[in-house]
């Protein structure tokens, strides 16, 4: 019997069963559907096989947009919780539990996928390149994101998800203070799927490196593939850091180690100080890509070229280098003293400085251009003012001072939103509404669009502006109630209808992209924007190959020369193309690391071993393979050209 | 000067009214720690809306202007590729706004961190806070008392806290005295204040512990050193001891309300002071001065072993 009680909920609501409830319903009727219309085959041979970089974009791109709506249920009951004095919606166990995944889902889950999607999507494209430089581990990445994501989302319906906040700090989150597996999921998951992470990493920067087409040099490099670059090399040098914490923090909890715990020499601020050196760099992977996708959008519609792009680029250089001097700011309040206060505080300040430069880029970017209010370009300019605020915030955080005042309130909460949300989530939904057509084939309904647009926007500043008052108020973040004395009712209860509307702006995605499939023409072309960087250069739907002749740069904005200036951007005559093989194995993969990441929450040792093992001859396998991918004959690429409307 | 000051008021006008008139307890100050962090944030708010207000404007403005509809259908936007001074000023202009809020900053990191301004000269207060899940343990060494969930401490007197946690990591937090600091199992911090007016203060743990994290709350009264005193008398005349069996009991995880307490926990369960390496009581002194940075050099094994 005790095998089975350590799969139950700790702490069940009437909520949590009905979620098991529509989990089960809805794998049913997945597993039926696809049955009923004979689906598996296709299922298999053109997704959960291939290593083509423009399908795992699309699969990344589908999951974030699945994870953003667990932890934007998560977000609305939180809201909903402390939308009055005393509520009674939820306990503080459950309030605990949904802060915590809220934090991972969105950071880990959300905005690491959209990012990633992008990445896939795109850069490829615009460096005139036929796949990423390691296809197969590019799938594999994408399979342990997911095997991740799905063993993080499992938590709340088998054994209790992690409460001891999205930073887990010990020793709450060690055994004598977290008894629940919930901790354990949030180590392997977040192991699982930070392995593909930095997997990533390296395939990105090494396609970025090594696979540009003829003529790009590295100041020719459109500015998303710049800052995608940038994001990677940060990823690679931070993400070790996450997976040897984790590493040490499972010991902890699995085997009694005591690297964080209090007593036997165990240190808790370690804890905080290897997550924070990761957690810092990683707001800027983050924040990065989605400036780099803003460059793209704001100089498209404003017909005009990129300001100053020589100090874009070396504004993101020094911001890679400044998110490694950083972490201390998040815990000035340890008592490290005024010395190690007074150097943090100031290389957090210094940041602000190239930030700036690359708003006031955009600003002059727009300066003399010719600017069209499409819904991508709405979510860049809603970004220039909504993330001005945040970074001031920011820059005011930093004074460490005061943070002891700011420090684990409201304030801060605000403030972190005020960044991430116009600068990750705005840009990823106008990088969604700027390359849908390019992916999809079809433009997204600019009308319902604009509605989205001003529900989010109008959302955010009603959901988290009254934060910062109520935070200088004495507000302490993660509370899961407070008393009517405190006088935080009316502020929170604005919060609470802005995150409604938030809610109501992205159900209205939902309906864009139903409405848009269902009535958007399909004759758009292959660049429907007049846009200027080389993804717009290919057919759309893009084949397999991305070019049929490999593309001859001269700039940063070849495509816009060779429509505008005469550039000729293919030359000679098609040849032959090679492709990689469509493989299994990194989906058996991330299955086997389901199983053995599953096994080691609950301490399963014998499954736990056989799933190791079984990662380990997966990797054998590969190695002993001999597979040399397959040649596209010059005739059938001529028949795609043909039909996809001529060779261009 | 007066232009800055205008602005300065008029923002925390605003700030009020979206409060409801009430002024938050960060901005309203007791105490001189809280006074210099009040200042700093009302000034960095002040220069941090200026440059908001500046780039509100520069993008109004260009949309404004520069909008398609507003152009004539000829009209093809300029190649530029950037100029030297714009930025030179875009540059310029953020590192000195940088450079003299780091000032500001570095000189508010050592006054918060030392004696308050003008108690300098007047021996402090010690007071050891610890934490367990949900409560908050004062002791009072000097005076040979302790509370629980409450906290009296005299006005215009240094109080110096030494702050220390039986569980997870805490925040020791009276926002109108002054900003927070953390309270951990395995080391002790020292945090600054002093109560400039007499009256009752919220204080709580800021750092989330676990279930009974929302109602870790305890209350501080500030009051005259004369009726300080009279307290401790009564304390002394009311309270029982405090026995280690008793202690242990308080340590379970739960709420309590108000105790009081003669004698303090520290004598048979002292604060973490020595716990990184075993050595010789003095080593183990001079390496903690060290490490928390102080600005007072008395030795601490005098009020622990009182």
């Amino acid at each position: 019997m005790e095998f089975f009680e350590r799969f139950a909920i700790p702490h069940p609501s009437p909520a949590i069963y009905a979620s098991m409830v529509a989990i089960v319903l809805v794998s049913i009727g997945i597993v039926a559907g696809l049955t009923y219309f004979k689906k598996w085959g296709y299922l298999w041979r053109e997704w959960l096989t291939t290593v083509d970089h423009k399908k795992i974009g699309i699969m990344y791109l589908v999951s974030a947009l699945l994870m953003l709506f667990r932890g934007g249920a998560d977000a609305i009951m939180m809201r909903a919780q402390l939308s009055a004095p005393d509520m009674k919606l939820l306990d503080a166990q459950h309030y605990n539990e949904i802060f915590t995944t809220h934090g991972v889902v969105m950071i880990i889950f959300m905005a690491m996928p959209f990012i990633f999607a992008f990445m896939n999507l795109i850069v490829p494209l615009q460096i005139g390149a036929r796949d990423v430089a390691f296809p197969r581990l590019n799938a594999l990445s994408f399979w342990l994101f997911f095997a991740g994501a799905m063993l993080f989302n499992i938590s709340f319906v088998i054994g209790g998800s992690p409460d001891a906040g999205w930073t887990s700090y010990f020793p709450l989150a060690g055994n004598d203070f977290s008894e629940s597996v919930g901790t354990n999921y949030y180590m392997l998951a977040i192991q699982i799927s930070g392995i593909g992470s930095l997997m990533t990493g390296i395939n990105m920067c090494t396609t970025i490196l090594k696979m540009r087409a003829p003529g790009m040099t590295l100041m020719k490099m459109p500015m998303f593939t710049w800052s995608a670059f940038i994001a990677n090399v940060i990823i690679v040098f931070a993400f070790p850091v996450l997976t040897v914490a984790l590493i040490m923090g499972t010991t902890d909890r699995l085997f009694a180690t005591n690297f964080f715990t209090t007593s036997n020499g165990g240190m808790d601020m370690l804890w905080a100080n290897f997550f924070w050196i990761w957690g810092h760099p990683e707001v800027y992977i983050l924040i990065l890509p989605a400036f780099g996708l803003y460059s793209e959008i704001i100089s498209t519609f404003s017909r005009r070229n990129l300001y100053g792009y020589s100090s874009m680029v070396w504004s993101m250089v020094l911001i890679s280098l400044l998110s490694f001097l950083v972490w201390t700011h998040h815990f000035f309040t340890m008592g490290q003293g005024a010395l190690t206060n007074s150097i943090f505080s100031i290389t957090t300040m210094a940041i602000a400085v190239p930030t700036g430069v690359k708003i006031f880029n955009w600003l002059f970017t727009m300066w003399k251009g010719k600017i069209r209010f499409t819904v991508p370009m709405l979510y860049s300019i809603g970004f220039i003012p909504l993330f001005t605020i945040g970074g001031v915030t920011g820059v005011m955080l930093a004074m460490s001072a005061a943070d002891y005042q700011y420090h684990n309130t409201m304030f801060l909460v605000a403030h972190f939103h005020n960044t991430i949300i116009p600068g990750v989530v705005f840009a990823m939904l106008a990088g969604l509404t700027f390359y849908w057509p390019k992916f999809f084939g079809f433009m997204l309904n600019e009308k319902i669009g604009k509605v989205t647009f001003w529900l989010l926007t109008v959302g955010f500043v009603l959901a988290f502006f009254p934060m910062y008052i109520t935070g200088l108020d004495g507000q302490a973040r993660r509370m899961y109630t407070y008393s009517e004395a405190t006088g935080f009712g009316a502020l929170n209860m604005l919060s609470f209808v802005g995150a409604a509307l938030m809610a109501i702006g992205f159900v209205t995605i939902v309906y864009n992209v139903y409405y848009s499939f269902k009535n958007s023409s399909r004759d758009i072309g292959s660049d429907p924007w007049d846009a200027r960087s080389l993804e717009w250069a290919t057919h759309t739907p893009v084949p397999e190959y991305n070019f049929a002749r490999t593309p001859q740069i001269s700039s940063s904005e070849t495509f816009w020369d060779s429509k505008k200036n005469g550039h000729v951007l293919f030359k000679g005559e098609i040849e032959e193309i090679h492709m990689p093989n469509n493989s299994g194995v990194p989906f058996v993969m991330g299955i086997i690391f389901f199983i053995a990441g599953f096994s080691f929450i609950f301490a399963l040792w014998v499954p736990a071993v056989i799933g190791l093992i079984g990662i380990f001859i997966c990797m054998a396998m590969r190695s002993f393979e001999k597979d040399h991918g397959r040649h596209i004959s010059v005739k059938e690429i001529k028949e795609t050209e043909e039909k996809l409307g001529g060779a261009k | 000067m007066i232009k800055k000051w205008t602005l300065l008021t008029s923002m925390m006008a605003l700030v009020f009214v979206l409060a409801g008139c009430e002024p938050l307890l960060v901005l309203d100050p007791k105490g001189p720690q809280a006074e210099r962090q009040a200042n700093d944030i009302i000034l960095s708010i002040g220069i941090m809306s200026i440059i908001v207000v500046v780039v509100m404007a520069i993008l109004v403005f260009i949309l404004f202007k520069y909008r398609a509809s507003n152009l004539p259908d000829d009209y093809e936007p300029p190649h530029i590729h950037g100029n030297k001074w714009v930025e030179i000023v875009c540059v310029g202009v953020p590192i000195l706004i940088v450079a003299y809020l780091s000032f500001v900053s570095v000189k508010s990191n050592y006054i918060v961190e030392s004696t308050p301004e003008g108690y300098e000269n007047q021996e402090p207060l010690v007071i050891y806070a610890s934490s367990s899940d949900w409560k908050w343990h004062f002791s009072y060494p000097e005076e040979g008392i302790e509370t629980v969930n409450y906290l009296y401490i005299p006005t215009d007197r240094p109080i110096e806290f030494k702050l220390y946690s039986y569980g997870p990591i805490t925040s020791f937090w009276i926002p109108q005295l002054g900003g927070q600091k953390y309270a951990m199992s395995d080391m002790v911090t020292t945090l600054h204040l002093a109560a400039d007016e007499a009256g009752e203060y919220m204080g709580r743990n800021a750092n989330f512990s676990g279930k009974g994290f929302a109602e870790n709350t305890f209350n501080v009264t500030a009051m005259p050193q004369a009726d300080f005193n009279d307290w401790i008398e009564e304390v002394y005349q009311t309270a029982e001891p405090i026995t280690e069996s008793q202690f242990e009991e308080l340590l379970e995880p739960g709420h309590l309300g108000q105790m009081t307490f003669t004698g303090t926990h520290l004598e048979f369960s002292p604060a973490p002071e020595h716990a990184h390496n075993e050595v010789s009581d003095e080593d183990n002194n001079e390496s903690h001065e060290h490490s928390n940075h102080e600005n007072h050099t008395e030795d601490e094994t005098d009020h622990s072993g009182h």
